[in-house]
This record gives structure tokens, sequence and C-alpha cells, in this order.
């Protein structure tokens, strides 16, 4: 057994050399912007820069928006599912397995084609459309990881007990949906979002083909004609998705003590 | 000198002592078990036999040769786990066949004993099998030929009917005793069922807390318990408590009631103490050879068909006794008052 | 599901599926619709004809040394990352490593599975460019001049390194669960039947593993071969991977012909089709054995 644990530790070792060596470089990279000596200068000028603040500020109410429509649509769907059409779910989990396998850039493609200014919904015509394209196109994005999260958390509750004693006591689908079942799955629908947040900030492919001012595209340009800032830009995006995924961690163990061990 | 020598044999999990100065003789063919509840420490020596577990101290000799440094490949030891760990992408065949592959046997030899196996098995058409397309009484049952088919010189099962149902349980456990009978090989059976324990083994070694309380043939641990754990554990009990009147006749009351012993009791004169006996042993009413009597009315009767249950209640504790049912006699009723005796040789008193 | 008046119960039941349209809607008009309309739009020319023209127009020598070079990324982004991820999950699961390791690797697996596309590139520059810490200290350190060795991280190597960023965490991801369905009385009765470990593995374990890593593998592959943002931050366009000459093509026609863009995405399409259709396929059949 004593081998065998030296092999563990090396591929462990590697992992870890292969996987922390680029952030510490990066983070190092990032300091190095006044010559000779570390600072967060680089960081000073990004976060003052007023494009930055900008397209990071529409990142964020993107997905922010992105979130309330997963929710809106992928609650109501999962709990009609697992209610009353149980034959239907192969066919809902198949579509919410898509975006997966389609790639995003044939997606946004799909989209320029199909709502251009000489179809029936020419949503690439102005602005507000556009923005409500790369919406409607986070949201897909977004889809798989949001239902699979909100299917989780409906199996761990009984959906049908719950609903038929809501209804005994008189309640209506709204206020099921609101004060029974979105309560009793806020922890799964939080997880889905803190990931859908993270998915949204650093996208780059749906914005920078819809040309919209997002956090993914001023981050590539920067990239293009900067040194140091970009290094910056990385350092905070590795600090938001690492912050979204261990807010989902808290939230899940959070879970564990309002829920009785099965 | 014999075939499996286990000596001070110790294992500590930290600071658990979990099995403590373990010894055991078994004889070449003999089929022991090792009996106890959960926790008691007799998984953990019969993975320490077989080499999954290594002892803090002790050895373990097999044909002489002290085994405690070899690992498991290398003992030449067959094992049958409670969770059969059938290898589920092999078939039935290729799984018998698993210790001949490694061991490097000509293919038709492998073949022959495979087929060989499955016969003794009774599943001589389910070599092509998965085994998720079998039950779990014809999955232990591969496990069992697998185990054998490399002829070892000594058999461990580990609680290998646990998971299965009682009816499966009960004509399986005769197949284990009559397999092992055939070949006369050297047989640990680990479980926590006394019934398997009694009607399977040579010997039992009974098991608590570590410890190995009584080593002895099935009608010892049974009849002459040497603990209170055994006779608890072992069959059921009637736990009574007595006070000792003359403690060089043995003379004692049990709720106002005279038993004399006849054989002295290390108890003071008028001490509590503790005193047992089986309910099969009492039987209903005055018989010549019984010089106990118990007087009381009767509780409660359960006619289980072969076997009358009958619980008799004294001043302020209750007795069961088994009887066997005869066509002669019709229960007592509830309420009614009853005598019965027993023969005051098999009353026991607790050693502590 | 209590059983009410029958013909109540059926009106109900067959308006139930109202309940889905908004579902279904979306699906359509944003997913499905627009992925119809590239597939279909392939197999289209000028006038809206059926042609096979588009995808005859594929095979030019660039856009197969396009489809080429990506295939190579992916299939060795996959395999290392299959290998690697592997032996990682491997050490932390089977490896004998205490306990407390395993739950900061999962987690730091699924943080770096999600941190794709600019801000990688980003990182792998900061590290492995002419002005990177690795780069630098190579040189300081042990001499070794990287660049003049012929690396260079807009290339090949570079572009599949980097990839093995978010590669390695998925692969370990999927296959923690898989590792842990190898029970322990598996490799004790091997054991006690006297295999050896490599004996265990090869006959017994692997095997047993043999189609989640494939499925694996392929799911890796079309998971890299669909992967835009990295790449163009990294290489620019000068790297002329599938995606992102699909990207140049969208931005402005720059292969002239329009229709070319349509062939090129369905392209795309049916090969991370294939891909996922193998990693469910071979999923479903792990699952059979492991009752």
């Amino acid at each position: 057994m004593r081998l065998q644990r030296v092999w563990a530790w090396l591929a462990l070792a590697v992992g870890m050399v292969y996987f922390l060596l680029p952030l510490i470089a990066t983070f190092e990279f990032s300091l190095r912007m006044r010559r000779g000596v570390y600072s967060f200068d680089a960081y000073r000028v990004v976060l003052a820069d007023p494009n930055f603040q900008a397209t990071f500020g529409y990142s964020v109410a993107m997905a922010l928006l992105t979130i309330l429509m997963g929710i809106v649509l992928v609650v109501p769907t999962a709990y009609w599912v697992r209610l009353k059409l149980p034959r239907w779910r192969p066919v809902v989990e198949f579509v919410t397995l898509l975006p997966l396998v389609i790639p995003a850039i044939v997606i946004v493609f799909g989209y320029i084609r199909l709502y251009n200014t000489s179809s029936i919904l020419p949503l690439t015509g102005t602005a507000m459309g556009t923005n409500l394209l790369l919406l409607l196109g986070y949201t897909t994005l977004a889809l798989p990881y949001m239902y699979r999260a909100v299917d989780t958390g409906l199996r761990a509750i009984d959906v049908a007990t719950l609903t038929e004693a809501a209804q005994s006591l008189g309640a209506g689908w709204l206020r099921i949906m609101t004060r029974i079942i979105l309560p009793n799955v806020l922890v799964a629908v939080l997880s889905g979002a803190f990931l859908t947040f993270a998915i949204v900030i650093g996208e780059f492919t749906m914005a920078a083909l819809l040309n919209r001012p997002a956090f993914g595209p001023y981050m590539q340009l920067l990239g293009a004609n900067r040194a140091y800032e970009p290094a910056a830009l990385a350092v905070i995006a590795f600090a938001i998705t690492w912050a979204c995924m261990g807010l989902i961690q808290l939230v899940t163990r959070f879970q564990k003590h309002t829920h009785l061990p099965r | 000198m014999a075939f499996l020598e286990i000596s001070h044999l110790q294992k500590f999990y930290g600071p658990t002592h979990v099995v403590q100065d373990f010894n055991l003789d078994v004889e070449k063919g003999e089929f022991v078990s090792f009996l106890g509840p959960s926790g008691c420490g007799k998984t953990t020596t019969l993975r320490m036999v077989a080499g999954f577990e290594t002892p803090t101290s002790g050895s373990i000799r097999i044909a002489g040769k002290d085994v405690v440094n070899l690992r498991p490949n290398q003992r030449n030891i067959g094992m049958v786990f409670q969770a059969y760990a059938l290898f589920p992408n092999l078939t039935v065949a290729q799984n018998v066949a698993f210790g001949l592959k490694v061991a490097g046997r000509p293919r038709a030899e492998i073949a022959e004993r495979v087929r060989e196996m499955l016969g003794i098995i009774h599943l001589p058409e389910l070599g092509g099998r998965y085994p998720f397309q079998l039950s779990g009484g014809q999955q232990q049952r591969v496990a069992l030929a697998r185990a054998l088919a490399v002829r070892p010189q000594l058999l461990l099962l580990d609680e290998p009917l646990s998971a299965l149902d009682a009816k499966i349980r009960i004509s399986l456990r005769q197949e284990i005793r009559a397999i092992q009978r055939k070949l006369g090989i050297t047989t640990i059976y680990v479980t926590h069922d006394q019934e398997e324990a009694l009607s399977m083994s040579d010997r039992i070694v009974v098991m608590n807390a570590g410890v190995a309380e009584q080593v002895g043939d099935p009608f010892t641990i049974y009849n002459r318990p040497a603990t209170r754990f055994v006779a608890g554990f072992v069959g059921t009990l009637n736990a009574l408590e007595a006070v000792v009147t003359d403690p060089a006749r043995g003379a004692l009351t049990i709720d106002g009631q005279a038993v004399v012993l006849g054989r002295p009791i290390e108890a003071a004169s008028g001490a509590t103490i503790g005193v047992a006996i089986r309910p099969e042993t009492l039987a209903l009413g005055q018989r010549p050879e019984a010089d106990g009597v118990l007087r009381g009315n009767v509780r409660d009767v359960q006619f289980l068909g072969s076997v009358l249950r009958v619980r008799l209640a004294l001043d302020r504790q209750v007795v069961a006794l088994d009887s066997f049912n005869t066509t002669a006699l019709r229960p007592p009723a509830v309420g009614d008052p009853l005598e019965v005796s027993f023969a005051t040789a098999d009353m026991l008193v607790s050693a502590e | 599901m209590a059983a009410t008046g029958g013909l109540s119960d059926r009106s109900a039941r067959s308006w139930a599926w109202v309940g889905l349209v908004p579902f279904l809607a979306f699906a359509l008009l944003f997913l499905i619709l627009p992925t119809m309309q590239i597939v279909l739009g392939a197999f289209r020319d000028s006038e809206g004809a059926f042609t096979l023209e588009n995808v005859r127009n594929l095979f030019t020598p660039a856009i197969l040394g396009s489809f080429w070079i990506s295939i190579r990324i992916s299939f060795a982004s996959a395999f290392l990352g299959c290998v690697i991820g592997f032996a990682v999950a491997w050490a932390v699961t089977l490896g004998d490593l205490p306990r407390w390791l395993r739950g900061p690797v999962m987690t730091f697996s699924g943080v770096a599975s999600n941190f794709a596309g600019v801000p990688l590139a980003f990182a792998f520059l900061a590290t492995l460019g002419r002005l990177g810490l690795v780069t630098v200290l190579l040189r300081q350190w042990f001499g070794i001049n990287l660049f003049a060795l012929g690396f260079n991280l807009l290339s090949f190597w570079g572009l599949t390194l980097t990839y093995l960023f978010f590669q390695i965490p998925l692969m370990i991801l999927i296959i923690t669960p898989a590792l842990d369905g190898l029970r322990r009385e598996w490799r004790e009765a091997a054991e006690i039947l006297g295999a050896s470990s490599l004996q265990y593995w090869r006959m017994v374990a692997l095997p047993i593993l043999w189609p989640t890593l494939l499925g694996t593998l392929a799911l890796l592959f079309a998971n890299a071969f669909g992967a835009v943002a990295t790449a163009y931050a990294l290489t620019g366009s000068s790297l002329t991977i599938v995606p992102i000459l699909l990207f140049a093509q969208i931005r402005g026609d720059v292969l002239g012909d329009p229709h070319l863009g349509y062939a090129l995405a369905f392209g795309m399409i049916v090969v991370t089709g294939i891909g996922n259709a193998l990693y469910i396929w071979l999923r479903t059949r792990a699952e059979r054995w492991i009752k």
C-alpha cells in the first residue's frame, strides 16, 4: 500500500501544480504594472475605467435578468412536469440538454439569421431588441444547469402531496407556486442562479456576435491592446467564479440544516 | 498441531480494543462459527485471517506457517462476502474461473473445473448468465463456487446469508454445510444468527465486545453457557431474581416460592442473585424427575402449532415456558392456576 | 395519484399539456428553430432550393485543414484531460489519501470547469506567454529558453494545454462517482482469489469503467470542439480552428460565400452531436452493469 500512496500524492501534486501555477502567475503578472515594484495599479486602472464599469454593469444586469427569466421559465415547468406530465419528462430533459450539445456560436448564428431585420421578429434591428435576444440566448445557455438544479430540488420534496394539501386549503396556482413550491426549492434555485451568474458574467461568443457592450467582449478587447490589465481582469473573473461556487456550497450546506434526514 | 492456530490475536483501532487476546485452534475439515452481535469483533477477526486487516499483535498459523506477513493474494484462502461481490462484467462461468485464470492454469483445466463447480452448486446451465440476471441465492452460490474453485486450504464466510430472505437462508445453509462436508475444507463462518451457528457448526466461538466468551460445540454452548452473555445471546432465557436462604444447600426463594438447587451458591444468605432457566426445560404439571416446582397463574398462551408458549405469572415476575403440542392435552386458559416443574440442575446461577 | 371521476379526470389530463406551452414555445423559438434554420440553411442555395453544394464546398483544403486542426486539438485535450483527470480522481478516491482532500478537490473542479473563455486565455498568457511567470522563471532559474526551443502558446499545443484547465476538472467531476461505484468487495474478492493489483484493474475495474471512460472522452471531445472564446482570446484569428472560422464568417463573410457559414455550423453540430450521443449511449451501458 505504501507505493500506491506515493503515486497518489504524485498525481495530486501534478494536478495542483498545473492548476495553481496559472492562477499564481496571473496574480503575479497583474501586480507588475508599475515597473520594478509590485502594486495594484492594474486593478486601479481597470476599476476606474468607465468602459469597465459600463460593461460590467451591463453584464451584471443581464445576469440578474437571465436568472429571473430562468426561474420564471424553469420552476413552473419542472413543477408541472413532475406533477401532471411525468411521461413528458424525458422529452423536457432532452430539450434542456440540447444547449450543451449545440455550441453557443451556432445558436447565436441561428438568432442572427432568424431574427434579422427581414423576418417576422426583427429583433436585431434595434438595440433593445438585440438586448432581448441576448437575454434569451443567455437563458438558453443556462437552461441545462437551471433545470437540473430545480429538478433535483423538486425531487427532494413531495410535490404532489404538498400541492394537494395546499389545494384542499383553497390555494390557487399562483399562490401554490410562490408560497409553497418556490420557498421549498429555494436552495436549488439559488444554486442554479449562482451558476447562471458565473456563466453570463464571462460570456463572450453571443455578446460579441450580437455586438452588445458586455463584459466578455470588453475583456477580449482589453486583452488585444493592453498587457497588465487583462491579468487583473482574469483575477477578478476567477474570484467571481469562485465566489459563485462558494455561495452554492454555502447554500447547500444551509439546506442540510433545514431538511430532515430521510 | 492444529491446522489453523490463532494465538493472542489483538486489534486496536486507535484507542478502541476491537479484538482482545483471541486464541483458537481449528482442526482440518472443521466447521467453526464466530457468533455474536454487531461490533463484537467477529468480522474483524475473520478479516485478519484473510489478510485484509493487520493484527496489532499475535500470530495466525495455517498448516504451521505464520501468514500474518503475507498479502491476501498469497494465502490461498477462499472467501465469500456478505454482498456476494461477484464481478459484474464477467459471466457466472468467468467469475468461477477467475482465480484459476489469475493463476495461469491451462484453459482446458479451467473449463473442466468450472463445469465441476457449477455442478456442485447445482447451477450447471447458468454459466453464461451475468450476475445481475441472477437471484440473491444464486449469486451467493456462484460466489461459493468461485471461492472453492481454486482449492483453497481454508474457507472464510462473512455473514453470507444475511442479505437473503428467510426461506432461502435455511435451504442455502444446509447446502453450504453439505458442500463443506463433502470437500472436507476447513471453514470459518461469521454470523449473528444463532440458529445458523447452532445448526451448521462443529464448534462455535461466541464473541462479545472483542472477547471470545466461550468456545464449544453447539450442545455445550446452548446447555452449559459459561457466561451470562452467552446464556442470553444464544437461545431464549428466563432471567429471574431470587433471594438466597441457605447458600450451602443452594436454597433460594423466587417470589416467595422455595427452590433447592442441591449445590452450594457463592453468595451471602439474604442476598439477591440472578438465576436463569430456559423455557423448554420447564414442563406443565409435575414430573417425577423434576425436583423444582413453581406455581402461578397463566398470564398468556400462544399456540404456535407445534410449540405451545405459556407465560406464567408468579408474584411479581413472569416465567415463560415452551412445550411441544400434545394432541391429548388442551392448552391452559388465561387466568388458570398452573404448576410448572423443572430439573434444578437446569437452573443456572448467574456468575456475576 | 387519487382516482377521481372518469370524465373530469380525462379532460383534466388532456388540458395539462397547456402548462408546458411557455417552455415549449421558448425552446422552439430560441433553441430549436434557430438550429433548424442553420441546419436547413446548409442545404439551401440562394434561391431556397435544396442543394448539397454548400456541404460539398466544405471539402476544400483550407476548411478541411480547419476541421483537422479542431479535431486534433479536441482529441488531444480530451485524451490528456481523461488521463490526468482520471489520475487525480483516482488519487483522491481510491488512492488512500486523507479523506478531507476530496471535498476541496471537487469544489475546485467545479470552479475550474466553469473558468473557461477569455479570462482563461489571459491566465495562460500570464503563465506561459513571452513575459509569463513560468517562461521567465525557467529562463532565470534553469536557463531554459522556452521560446527558443520552439514552444509557442499561440499554437496547437498551447491551446491544448489551455483547454486542459477545464477538461481535467470536467473529467474529475464525471469519473469520481464512477470510481465510487467500484465496490470495495470486488477488489477484496479479486485479491483473495490471488489477483495482484494490476490484474484486478485489468480484469475487473477497467472493464467496468470502460464505458464511462470512453463516454467521457467523447464528451470532452465535443466540449473542446465547440469552444470559441478561449481560442479567440488566445490566438485571435491566427489558429484557424472551426469555431474561429465560423466566428469570422459570421462577423464578416471572410469565405466569400454566405452559405458556407451554414455548412460550417452544420458540420460543428454533427461533430458535437455525435460526441454527445456516444457519451449518453456509453453511460447508459455502464449503468446497466452496476445494479
